[in-house]
C-alpha cells in the first residue's frame, strides 16, 4: 500500500495529438470522471497521468488520491505546480480515477498523502519544467543556463528578455528526452511560491454553490434507486422475507436475498429491493418484514464484553508484546499506581452516508465511489461476484467525510451486488440508521495499569495488561497495538502484554486509530504517575522524554521498532507550555489545565485543554492548546489549520458523548439522536502553532486528534480532584462541592 | 396529487406521492443536488433550505405540506455564487468534506436576513441545528462575521472574527 514509486516508472514524457504535452506514466488514458465535463472535450486533449499541457494553454494537473475533507484535492496538486513554475489559479485540476498502475498508490488512509507523495510529485513537476527551458533554449538556440521559468508557465531568456509559453513549448517539449528525475534540479525552500500557501480547496466554489459533487449526487441516465437492509445481527442470514408484498409496492423493480458471506467486510446476507426513486425504495423498506436466521453472535454485549475483560484482567496476560528490563519484578515492593481504564465502541459517522452507484454491463462494472481505498474495493468486488480485476472501473468521486470509514467497501460491493442482479445502474444510498448500525467500529478496549516511581519521582517501572479482540495471537481489525508504542524506551522496566477475546462485530480504522484511545489511557496514568511523583505533570513529561534508552537494535531481519523522535516531542511540549501559560495562571476553583502529548502518523503534537467543571457538574471545554510539528513546510497552512482544529474538535466530539452500546449481538445506536456529535455552541477556541523540523512534511489527518481527549479528562482532574478512567464523560458524575 | 410550489424563483408543478420529502423531490425530480440527505430526521440540518424566507429542514417535511410555498435552496440563494456567505466561505476556506456546507450556509443566510449584525450567541443559536462532522465550526463562525461585513460593505478587518489569523492568512491567498 505504501510501496515507493520506481522512479522509472514514475516519469516518463510525450507528445500528444494536438501539440500537447503529457508528463506521467502511460498513454492512452480517457478520463471518464464526472469532473471531466470541465475540461476541454476534444480528445487531443484527453488528460493523462500528472500533467498536461495543451496546446491551447490550459494546463491540467491530475489529483492522485481520494478526497475525503482531508484537503488532498488540493495539497498535492501544489507540490506539481510549485515545481512546474505555474500560476496556481491558473490550474485546472482533475480528480483521477483509480489506476494505481498510473498513479501510484490511491489510499486516504493512514494520513500518508504527505510523505508518500512529497518527493515523487515535486519531481513530477520539476521535470516538466526542465523540459520547458529546454525547449525553449533549443528554439532560441541559446544556452539553457540563460533561460529561466517565470512561474507563470512561461520562460525567458534572460540576456534579451524574450519570452515563450509553455503552450507554445509543449510540441517541441515532447520530442526531448526527460531528464532524471532522480537528479533533476529542484527548487530550494525559499524559492517556494505555492508550497507553504494558504490555497483554498479547489472544490470550494462547488461547494458553496450546492453544485454536485459527492457520492450521494452521482446521476447514471437510466438509473434505479436501491435500499440493502443487512440484519441487525452482524451477518445473520435471512430465513425469509415478504419479497411478493415488497415486488407490488409503489415504484418498486425488483427485491430480491442476496446470499452474502460470513465476513464482516465483504458482502453480508440482506435484502435488496430497487425501485425508480430514493423515496419509493425507502417505503417499501418500511413496508419489509424479514425473519433473520438464527446467529452464533446473538448473544455478545458490551456488557459481557466489559465482564470478560475484568476476568482478563484479574489473571496474567495471555502474551507479552514487548518488554525490556523486568517490569513485574520492579513493582514488586515498590510503591504502586494501579489502575484499570476503559473506552468503548465508537462510530465514524460520517455526514454523507454509505452510498455508491454501480452499472453491470456485458461482464463490466463501472462503479462511482466514494471510497478511501478504491483498490481493495475493486479486489473485493472481483473476488466476491467472479469479475475480473480489470474489468472494474472506479471513478473516485468526493466522500462526504471519511474518517477512515471509507477504507472500507462494504457499501461498494454491494451495490455491485444489486447492480450485477438487475443489469442497470443502480444507486445505493445507505440510511443514517444502516451508517451507524453496520459501521466498522473502533473497537473497545480494557487495560491494567501499574506504575512505579522511585524517591526522586523518576518513573521506573511501567506495565500494561491490554484486553482487546482477536483470535489466537491475531487481533481482530484495529484491535491490536504496535510493542513498541510509547512509553517503551522511555521507562527502564517496561512490559506491554495482551489479551483477547473473540469478537463478532466488525472493527476497523477510525481517525488516529489505536492512537485515539492508546492516548487517553498512557497520557491520563502518566498524569497519575506524576502526581504520584509530586511533580507537575509538564516536567514530569519532560523528565520521561529525557530517560529515552530505546534497546539495541534487533539482530536478523526481523521488523525494527519505531521509537518517537524525543527532541522533538520535548520541542512541541515546550512550546505548547509557553503558549497556554502552563503554570503560571491561578485558576479558579472548578477550573484546571491538562496537558497529554502523542506521537502517531510520524506526527508530534503536544495539547493542552483548559476546562472549567460547574459544581453541579455541567463541563465547559475553555480552551485548547496545540503545538505540533510535522517537518519542515506545512504545505497548506489554510488546510493544515482546518485538519488541526478538525481533528481536536473530534476528539472533544468523541470524548463528550460518544459510544456504540452492543446488545444481543447488535448496535444500540441509530441516528444523530443517540451519537450525539459537537455542535455550535460546545466548540472551544483552538489556538494553534507549527515547530518547523529539518525533515520532509508528513500528514496532518490525525495525529492531532489523540492528545486532545487525555488533556482534556487531566483538565477534570485539575478543577475537581476526579480522575476519568472510562469514556465517554456523560457517564461521568461531575458534581463537586 | 399534483403540488405547485416555487423553486428558486420558478413556478413548478410537482406529481410526486404526498408522502415524499421536499428533500427527495428537489433533489430527484429537480434535478437540485445541493440540499444534502445527512439523518432523514431532523437532525443534522444538512438538507436545509428556505421556505418562505424560514430556514427548515427539508427531509421530513412532506411535499404536500409546502404546496404554493416560496422555496429557495443553495443553488437559487444569488444567481452567481455571489452571495456574501458564499463569498466569505471561500475566502476563509470554510470547507471540509463540505458535506454540510449548503446547510450551513442557508441557515447562516435566513439567520443574517433576521439580524443582519450576529452576535456568537445570536451564531450559536441559529446554528445549532447544523452539524459538521469535520468541525470546521469556527470558520463557520468567522464566515458568518465574515458575510456580515461584506454584506455591510465594510471592507475593514473584521473585529468580531473569532479568528482574524485564518482570514488574514486566506486572504494572502486570494
Ligand atoms: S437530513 Fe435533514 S436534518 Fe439531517
Ligand atoms: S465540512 Fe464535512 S461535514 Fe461539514
Amino acid at each position: 500500500m505504501t510501496k515507493t514509486l520506481d522512479r522509472r516508472d514514475f516519469l516518463r514524457v510525450s507528445g500528444i495529438a494536438g501539440g500537447g504535452l503529457l508528463i506521467g506514466t502511460t498513454l492512452q488514458f480517457r478520463a471518464r470522471d464526472a469532473q471531466a465535463s470541465e475540461l476541454p472535450t476534444d480528445a487531443d486533449f484527453a488528460p493523462n497521468a500528472f500533467i498536461k499541457i495543451a496546446a491551447d494553454g490550459k494546463i491540467t494537473i491530475i489529483a492522485k488520491n481520494p478526497e475525503v475533507g482531508q484537503g488532498v484535492k488540493t495539497s498535492m496538486p501544489q507540490l506539481i505546480a510549485e515545481e512546474l513554475d505555474v500560476a496556481w489559479d491558473s490550474l485546472i485540476i482533475e480528480q483521477a480515477d483509480s489506476d494505481p498502475a498510473k498513479y501510484g498508490p490511491q489510499v486516504a488512509g493512514g494520513s500518508t498523502a504527505t510523505p508518500t507523495n512529497w518527493e515523487p510529485l515535486r519531481r513530477a513537476g520539476a521535470v516538466g519544467r526542465a523540459l520547458m527551458i529546454s525547449a525553449a533554449a533549443q528554439t532560441w538556440n541559446v544556452p539553457e543556463a540563460e533561460c529561466a521559468t517565470m512561474g507563470d508557465a512561461t520562460v525567458q531568456h534572460r540576456p534579451t528578455q524574450r519570452s515563450l509559453r509553455y503552450a507554445e513549448l509543449a510540441a517541441k517539449a515532447a520530442t526531448l528526452t526527460a531528464p532524471d528525475a532522480a537528479t533533476v534540479r529542484m527548487k530550494a525552500a525559499s524559492e517556494y511560491r505555492i508550497i507553504g500557501k494558504p490555497i483554498p480547496g479547489v472544490d470550494n466554489p462547488k461547494i458553496v454553490r450546492g453544485q454536485p459533487l459527492f457520492g450521494i449526487d452521482v446521476t447514471v441516465p437510466g438509473m434505479l434507486h436501491a435500499q440493502y437492509v443487512k440484519a441487525p445481527v452482524f451477518g445473520a442470514r435471512v430465513a425469509s422475507a415478504n419479497l411478493d408484498e415488497i415486488k407490488r409496492m409503489r415504484g418498486v423493480r425488483d427485491a430480491f436475498v442476496i446470499e452474502g458471506g460470513t465476513q464482516l467486510a465483504g458482502l453480508l446476507p440482506g435484502v435488496a429491493i430497487v425501485a425508480d426513486s430514493y423515496w419509493n425504495s425507502r417505503v417499501a423498506r418500511n413496508a419489509l418484514k424479514v425473519t433473520w436466521a438464527e446467529h452464533p453472535t446473538a448473544q455478545q454485549s458490551s456488557a459481557a464484553f466489559r465482564t470478560k475483560a475484568t476476568e482478563f484482567l484479574a489473571t496474567e496476560p495471555q502474551r507479552t508484546l514487548f518488554a525490556m528490563g523486568d517490569a513485574p519484578a520492579a513493582l514488586q515492593g515498590a510503591s504502586v499506581v494501579q489502575a484499570e481504564y476503559e473506552y468503548p465502541f465508537l462510530a465514524h459517522a460520517s455526514l454523507e452516508p454509505m452510498n455508491c452507484t454501480a452499472h453491470f454491463v456485458d461482464g463490466k462494472l463501472e462503479v462511482w465511489a466514494p471510497t478511501q481505498n478504491p483498490q481493495s474495493g475493486r479486489a473485493l468486488c472481483a473476488n466476491t461476484l467472479g469479475i475480473d480485476q480489470a474489468n472494474i472501473t472506479i471513478h473516485m468521486v468526493r466522500g462526504g467525510g471519511g474518517f477512515g470509514r471509507r477504507l472500507n467497501n462494504d457499501y461498494m460491493v454491494e451495490a455491485a451486488a444489486i447492480a450485477k442482479q438487475v443489469a442497470v445502474p443502480v444507486k445505493l444510498v445507505w440510511t443514517r440508521e444502516d451508517d451507524i448500525k453496520h459501521d466498522f467500529y473502533r473497537p473497545a478496549g480494557y487495560h491494567k495499569l501499574r506504575g512505579a516511581v522511585d524517591a526522586q519521582g523518576k518513573l521506573v517501572a511501567w506495565d500494561n495488561h491490554f484486553v482487546s479482540f482477536g483470535e489466537g495471537n491475531g487481533f481482530a481489525p484495529a484491535a491490536g497495538i504496535g510493542g513498541s508504542e510509547f512509553p517503551a524506551g522511555f521507562v527502564p522496566n517496561f512490559r506491554l502484554a495482551t489479551s483477547t477475546m473473540p469478537l463478532g462485530v466488525p472493527t476497523g480504522f477510525l481517525r488516529a486509530p489505536t492512537s485515539n484511545a492508546i492516548a487517553f489511557v498512557y497520557q491520563s496514568f502518566i498524569d497519575e504517575l506524576a502526581h504520584a511523583a509530586k511533580k507537575d505533570p509538564v516536567e514530569f513529561r519532560r523528565e520521561m522524554l529525557a530517560q529515552f534508552a530505546p534497546p539495541p537494535p534487533p539482530t536478523g531481519n526481523g521488523p525494527r521498532p519505531v521509537f518517537m523522535d524525543a527532541a522533538r516531542m520535548r520541542g512541541v511540549l515546550d512550546l505548547v507550555a509557553e503558549m497556554s501559560g502552563w503554570g503560571t495562571k491561578p485558576l479558579p476553583r472548578g477550573t484546571g489545565m491538562g496537558v497529554a502529548f502523542h506521537f502517531s502518523h510520524r506526527g508530534y503534537f503536544a495539547e493542552v485543554v483548559q476546562a472549567t467543571v460547574a459544581r453541579n457538574g455541567t463541563l465547559t471545554v475553555d480552551k485548547v492548546w496545540v503545538a505540533g510539528d510535522v517537518g519542515s513546510v506545512i504545505i497548506n497552512p489554510s488546510g493544515a489549520l482546518n485538519q488541526v482544529r478538525g481533528s481536536v474538535l473530534d476528539g472533544i466530539s468523541e470524548a463528550l458523548a460518544q459510544e456504540i452500546t452492543i446488545e444481543a449481538g447488535a448496535t444500540k445506536q441509530s441516528n444523530f439522536n443517540d451519537f450525539p456529535l459537537l455542535r455550535m455552541r460546545g466548540v472551544p477556541p483552538v489556538e494553534v502553532q507549527f515547530k518547523i523540523s529539518d525533515v520532509p512534511p508528513t500528514g496532518m489527518g490525525e495525529p492531532a486528534l489523540p492528545p486532545v481527549i487525555p488533556a482534556l479528562t487531566n483538565a477534570i482532574f485539575a478543577a475537581t480532584g476526579k480522575r476519568i478512567r472510562s469514556l465517554p464523560l456523560n457517564k461521568h458524575d461531575l458534581r463537586w462541592s | 396529487m399534483p403540488v405547485s410550489l416555487t423553486v428558486n424563483g420558478t413556478r413548478r408543478t410537482l406529481d410526486v406521492p404526498d408522502d415524499m420529502p421536499l428533500l427527495w423531490a428537489l433533489r430527484e425530480v429537480l434535478d437540485l443536488k445541493g440540499p444534502k440527505f445527512g439523518c432523514g430526521i431532523g437532525q443534522c440540518g444538512a438538507c436545509t433550505v428556505h421556505v418562505n424566507g424560514n430556514a427548515v429542514r427539508s427531509c421530513n417535511l412532506p411535499v404536500a405540506g409546502v404546496a404554493n410555498a416560496n422555496i429557495v435552496t443553495i443553488e437559487g440563494l444569488s444567481a452567481d455564487g455571489t452571495h456574501p456567505l458564499q463569498v466569505a466561505w471561500q475566502e476563509l476556506d470554510v470547507a471540509q468534506c463540505g458535506y454540510c456546507q449548503a446547510g450551513q450556509i442557508m441557515t447562516a443566510a435566513a439567520l443574517l436576513r433576521r439580524t443582519p449584525r450576529p452576535s456568537d450567541s445570536d451564531i450559536d443559536r441559529a446554528m445549532t441545528g447544523n452539524l459538521c462532522r469535520c468541525a470546521t465550526y469556527h470558520r463557520i463562525r468567522e464566515g458568518i462575521h465574515r458575510a456580515a461585513s461584506i454584506a455591510a460593505n465594510d471592507d475593514a478587518a473584521d473585529a468580531t472574527a473569532t479568528d482574524a489569523t485564518a482570514a488574514a492568512r486566506a486572504q494572502e491567498a486570494l
